[in-house]
């Protein structure tokens, strides 16, 4: 068995035992079912058959609830000690940094699992784009994903988890929403980097199911880049002095 | 698996925590790490566990450096870090069966060897608990599992005893004892009996560096170097230390306050003058009513070597 799968299970294992899983598998169907079906712009008011009222409410509940799972993987690691005992067994740091990461990934994938009810509601009511849906699903994985692993090196940076929470939105805020603002107000070169790294962009045309290469590459690269500077403050104990 | 340590220093910032240490332990053999804290001890360790790298220098199991086989070696090391870090929140057969699956126990064998840990350390009563809801002292005994249950030919314990209560550390000793005699053990300590206790041979380290190393009794009869006696002469004392001093083989001869009739009597080096106090005493018709060999405790060693 994969020493990343154990590390997966045993995380797994743990966000269920503490209730941490079902807190936030509950909290984030009852705002996306909320907002998706009875308060503001919901399903009705737009009287389509589309699943983007629930996209861009999930758009921005993960971007709340994924650094509240992700501040204590490392953190909590730092500061019991039990990092040391990790490392000491026969993995490597990478495998600790993926096994984390699958598990928060995993965690967010059954919550998303469980709003597969609202597909098969608006379904019902009228025409749906298959295509879009399971864009805009594979949007919202691969957003996790890039946040997950924002989380996770903030997670790494510190003992405290409140710490890593508020480091992990910190972070992620930029992607979230102010290079899509400072994109949209500054002209030429620098404003075309600042959209380029907005999650917006990326996350809206694949939730309309147009797959993109130059969109898989940037959520890759934030994947990418999180878990590698996770990677680095993990192995930091070697050198610092 | 004998272990070689070459050279190993390890710096923080500007001070060096290990300092050019070399050593070579054969396989089998009970090690004990004694020094005063923040000697290094628990640095060594942890470089040769693969936690941190060293600054400079190699540690070696057989063939496998930690700079090159970093896995191999964590495989065949079973560690127990100082104040046992633990997952609190998990049951102990849980964290056992973790452990052993992360360590790269064969599937079919990881509930057989659950077993046997938890019937070696003494879990029996325990095993179905979370790991919060013990005593310090089953969790040390958890702690020890954990380090045990891939059968590593190598046992790494950072003090591995302390805040038990004396039974408990009793017991503990017990078990690296009886540990030590198929594996090789590395176990730090600042506690001068324990060391004594369970270990074939002691290193102590001071500042970074060995500056001691071998069994219990070679240690003491290396810095004990000369006979010391203490005498119990009933006579006029100040009449006898003048004798007692004017004999060939006596270098140095002390009154012991509170104590009349009382003498500390240094030998010459290589040299023994219990007959020729008796000679003495018998010459001038004392009584000798009291003669015994001082021994020079290990503390005293240890506080020789360390200050």
């Amino acid at each position: 068995m994969s020493k990343i799968w154990i590390i997966t299970r045993r995380e797994l294992a743990s966000f269920f035992d503490s209730l941490i899983a079902y807190v936030m598998i509950i909290l984030f169907l009852g705002l996306s079912g909320l907002f998706t079906w009875l308060v503001g712009s919901n399903v009705f008011l737009l009287n389509q058959a589309s699943m983007q009222v629930f996209y861009s409410i999930a758009f921005w509940s993960l971007f709340f609830f994924i650094p509240a799972i992700t501040m204590r993987m490392i953190a909590e690691e730092n500061k019991a000690g039990t990092i040391e005992l990790l490392i000491t067994k026969a993995v490597s740091d990478s495998q600790i940094v993926w096994g984390k990461f699958f598990a928060c990934l995993i965690l967010v994938l059954i919550a998303l699992v469980c709003t597969l009810p609202y597909y098969i509601t608006i379904s019902q009511l009228g025409n749906i784009d298959d295509g879009a849906v399971i864009g805009g699903y594979f949007a919202l994985l691969l957003l996790s994903a890039s946040y997950i692993s924002i989380g996770l090196f903030a997670s790494s940076l510190t003992q405290n988890q409140i710490v890593a929470f508020l480091i992990a939105l910190f972070i992620g805020i930029f992607f979230q929403l102010l290079f899509n603002v400072l994109g949209g107000t500054l002209r030429g070169f620098f404003g075309e980097l600042f959209l380029y790294l907005s999650m917006t962009s990326h996350f809206e045309s694949m939730s309309r199911g147009v797959v993109d290469s130059r969109d898989l590459i940037y959520f890759g690269s934030i994947i990418a880049a999180g878990i590698l500077a996770s990677q680095v403050m993990l192995s930091k104990r070697n050198w610092q002095s | 698996m004998s272990i070689v340590v070459e050279n190993l220093t390890k710096k923080y910032g500007e001070q060096k925590a290990v300092n050019d240490i070399s050593f070579e332990i054969k396989t089998g053999e009970v090690v004990g790490f004694l020094g005063p804290n923040g000697a290094g001890k628990s640095t060594t360790m942890k470089i040769i566990t693969c936690f941190m790298a060293p600054t400079s220098g190699d540690v070696r199991l057989d063939n496998d450096s930690i700079h090159q086989n970093p896995e191999a070696i964590k495989r065949k090391i079973g560690y127990l870090p100082e104040n046992n870090p633990l997952y609190l929140d998990m049951p102990i057969v849980d964290y056992l069966r973790f452990t052993a699956e992360i360590q790269g126990v064969a599937k079919s064998q990881i509930p057989t060897r659950i077993g046997e840990m938890i019937e070696r350390c003494g879990l029996d009563r325990e095993k179905h608990k979370n790991i919060n809801e013990l005593s310090k002292g089953y969790r040390q005994r958890v702690g020890l599992a954990q380090a045990m249950i891939h059968d590593p030919e190598v046992l790494i314990l950072d003090e591995p005893t302390t805040g038990l209560d004396p039974n408990q550390i009793v017991e503990i000793r017990k078990l690296i004892k009886e540990l030590g005699k198929e594996k090789t053990v590395i176990l730090s300590s600042h506690i001068l009996s324990e060391v004594e206790a369970t270990c074939d041979r002691i290193l102590i380290i001071n500042r970074g560096r060995i500056v001691a190393d071998g069994t219990a009794d070679t240690l003491r009869s290396q810095s004990q170097g000369q006979e010391l006696l203490k005498v119990h002469i009933e006579a006029d004392t100040s009449a006898a230390e003048a004798a007692v001093r004017s004999l060939a083989s006596v270098e140095k001869v002390s009154t012991i306050d509170g104590k009349d009739g009382w003498l500390q009597v240094q030998s010459k080096p290589d040299l023994s003058s219990r007959k020729e106090i008796f000679d003495l005493c018998v010459k001038n018709k004392w009584y000798l009513l009291d003669m015994t060999g001082q021994e020079t405790r290990l503390e005293d060693v240890f506080q020789k070597l360390t200050k």
